[in-house]
């Protein structure tokens, strides 16, 4: 075996195992946060099995666990057991394997038998990351369709119908929020872009703020996070396509679940935020591993902190009606998307131009247009498409008169 | 009632102003409203190291306690008024002639079934004497049904524990000694 081969397969190991046990703790983070805003405490009591050892709580994911596993993992009898048993497995192996195109930090300096710096990332030099990632977070419609439609109930079903609609329509602003990016990188591939923007110093949000609040906008609504969780709201459809789920098979939904919104923050992060590039601490070109581990904890950090901002939203805003959110894409996300595009475009043409007639590359021009176009995009949006619909009765509709319609 | 009805008054939205149009004041808004809640004080308390404070316990509706005089005796004069107060009807009392001369009856057994009581106080309205209260115990646990029936002894005990934080009603509070 090549020291890729095993390079690779420690990178799977370290991925996967952190990505799950990232997963549980985000339910905890969730409980936790759900808590404080509501003015309690949360769980704040299993800590070290066996023992009265509390560590705020710190134990609950494995008591949750464990919970999971033990429960009876029930099949109803009217479901369509084969396509039933499929449904998660297909979820939660197309949310893991998005991260095979992700990286999860920078480069690290040559060890053992190599004599380049090792990429942290599972497959480097992907070409097509994007695409990738993009194609496998996608098939996660299918998991949900496959779900809703094997449980044979009429909740799970208008969930699935609602997922899949939803997600359909949601995929076309977030690649048009992403083709910005694309468009002043040059490149599909992550790490590429990340570098891009650590060698300007400029993060994309910067250049990009439409698209950056398309993109998030998107994110949230791939991720089922309110207040775009039409799929499984709970008040309304019960859990929606995992009703009739129970035992570890509900548990793979759930981490499916978690890790989709890891993975939205991995990408709103690596494509808006600068990657693991932060001014002055993350060095430049040359590696030590004090700036490999650097690169990588700021990563990190600023993914925690998308996911902080995803968990505080869900419980600020109430969720969409389904024509609400049908509207804020086809009528308000993907014309900012286009706009944002286009003026992109622009832009890009407009550097290289000036590129080549020999003036010094300045941020300033571009920046000043890309927040100018933002706020007028968005004034425009917000006055031609408003969220809020009428939805007084129709008073002129002829009433039904129940009495005459029995006699 | 149908929608022409005239005793309906339609009602029309206010219509958003731009702030609102443009959504993204609103979600700043609610945004910081959830961030202030996230970062004030916890109105929970970590429940049995920490107590939750009882307003006012001398008016609380916990656990019932039956109340002794200055020599100790209990100062139920069995008159059934509580019992007979009770929606719950879950106050059991046998009456039996005085031992002591300033009463005819006193309780020979009182029990309260602490399962079936409402907490409604109505006995400690009832009771011409203040031998019932409701003191402020509030995590009232048991293992069986029969050990939550609570009898004339327990019931005085009751009284031994809490007597010190919750004084029986005074003549000042319109109570009688």
């Amino acid at each position: 075996m090549s020291a890729e081969i095993i390079a690779a397969l420690i990178k799977i190991v370290i991925l996967v195992g952190g990505l799950l046990t990232a997963a549980a703790y985000l339910v905890l983070l969730e409980r936790w946060i759900a808590a404080w805003v509501q003015d309690r405490r949360g769980p704040n009591r299993v800590g070290i099995p066996l023992t009265n050892i509390r560590m705020f709580g710190l134990g609950q994911p494995l008591a949750d666990g464990l919970k999971f596993i033990f429960k009876e993992e029930f099949t109803p009898g009217h479901v369509d057991k084969g396509i039933y048993r499929l449904a998660p497995i297909v979820i939660l192996t197309a949310a893991i394997a998005i991260f095979a195109a992700i990286p999860f930090g920078s480069v690290i300096p040559p060890v053992a038998g190599f004599t380049e710096p090792i990429p942290l990332l599972v497959v480097p030099e992907l070409d097509v990351g994007i695409v990738y990632a993009f194609a496998l977070s996608s098939i996660a419609v299918y998991g949900v369709i496959l779900g809703g439609w094997a449980s044979n109930n009429k909740y799970s079903f208008l969930g699935a119908l609602r997922s899949s609609a939803q997600l359909i329509s949601y995929e076309i602003p977030l690649g048009l929020g992403l083709l910005g990016v694309v468009l002043l990188a040059g490149t599909l591939r992550l790490d590429k872009i990340i570098e891009e923007q650590a060698s300007t110093g400029i993060w994309n949000v910067f250049l990009q703020p439409l698209g950056f609040f398309v993109f998030a906008v998107a994110a949230t609504a791939e991720a089922a996070r309110l207040p775009f969780d039409l799929p499984e709201a709970e008040q309304e459809l019960i859990g929606g396509y995992h009703t009739e789920y129970s035992g570890m098979k509900l548990l793979l939904f759930l981490i499916a679940e978690f890790l989709h919104m890891i993975t939205a923050s991995f990408l709103i992060v690596i494509l808006f935020l600068g990657g693991w590039h932060f001014w002055g601490l993350t060095g430049g070109s040359e590696m030590s591993w004090l700036t490999a581990i650097l690169r990588i904890v700021v990563l990190a950090v600023k993914i925690m902190a998308v996911i902080v901002t995803f968990m505080i939203v869900r419980w600020s805003w109430p969720r969409f009606r389904f024509d609400q959110l049908m509207s804020l894409a086809w009528k308000v996300m993907v014309p900012l998307g286009l706009v944002n595009l286009v003026v992109t475009a622009i832009l890009v043409e407009y550097r290289k131009s000036s590129a080549t007639a020999g003036g010094s590359e300045s941020f300033v021009i571009p920046i000043v247009i890309s927040w100018g176009m933002t706020l007028v995009a968005w004034v425009v949006a917000g006055l031609l498409a408003p969220l809020a619909s009428d939805n007084t009765p129709r008073r002129a509709a002829a009433p039904f008169d129940a009495e005459s319609e029995l006699t | 009632m149908k929608p022409d009805d005239p005793g309906i008054t339609w009602i029309e939205e206010p219509k958003l102003g731009l702030s609102g149009r443009m959504y993204l004041p609103l979600l700043v808004e609610g945004l910081s409203t959830t961030v202030k809640h996230l970062l004030s004080p916890k109105v929970t308390v970590s429940f049995p190291e920490e107590r939750p404070k009882i307003g006012n316990p001398l008016i609380y509706r916990g656990v019932h306690r039956l109340n002794k005089d200055h020599e100790g005796r209990v100062k139920c004069v069995a008159c059934f008024l509580c019992s007979t107060a009770c929606p719950a009807h879950c106050i059991d009392i046998v009456a039996a002639p005085s031992p002591w001369p300033d009463r005819e009856k006193y309780c020979e057994s009182f029990t309260i079934d602490e399962l079936r009581c409402i907490y409604c106080g109505m006995c400690e309205e009832a009771c011409p004497v203040d031998a019932i209260e409701l003191t402020s115990l509030m995590d009232l646990t048991g293992r069986s049904r029969e050990e939550m029936v609570f009898d004339k002894e327990k019931l005085l005990s009751v009284y031994d524990i809490t007597k010190d934080a919750e004084p029986m009603k005074s003549i000042a509070m319109g109570g009688t000694v």
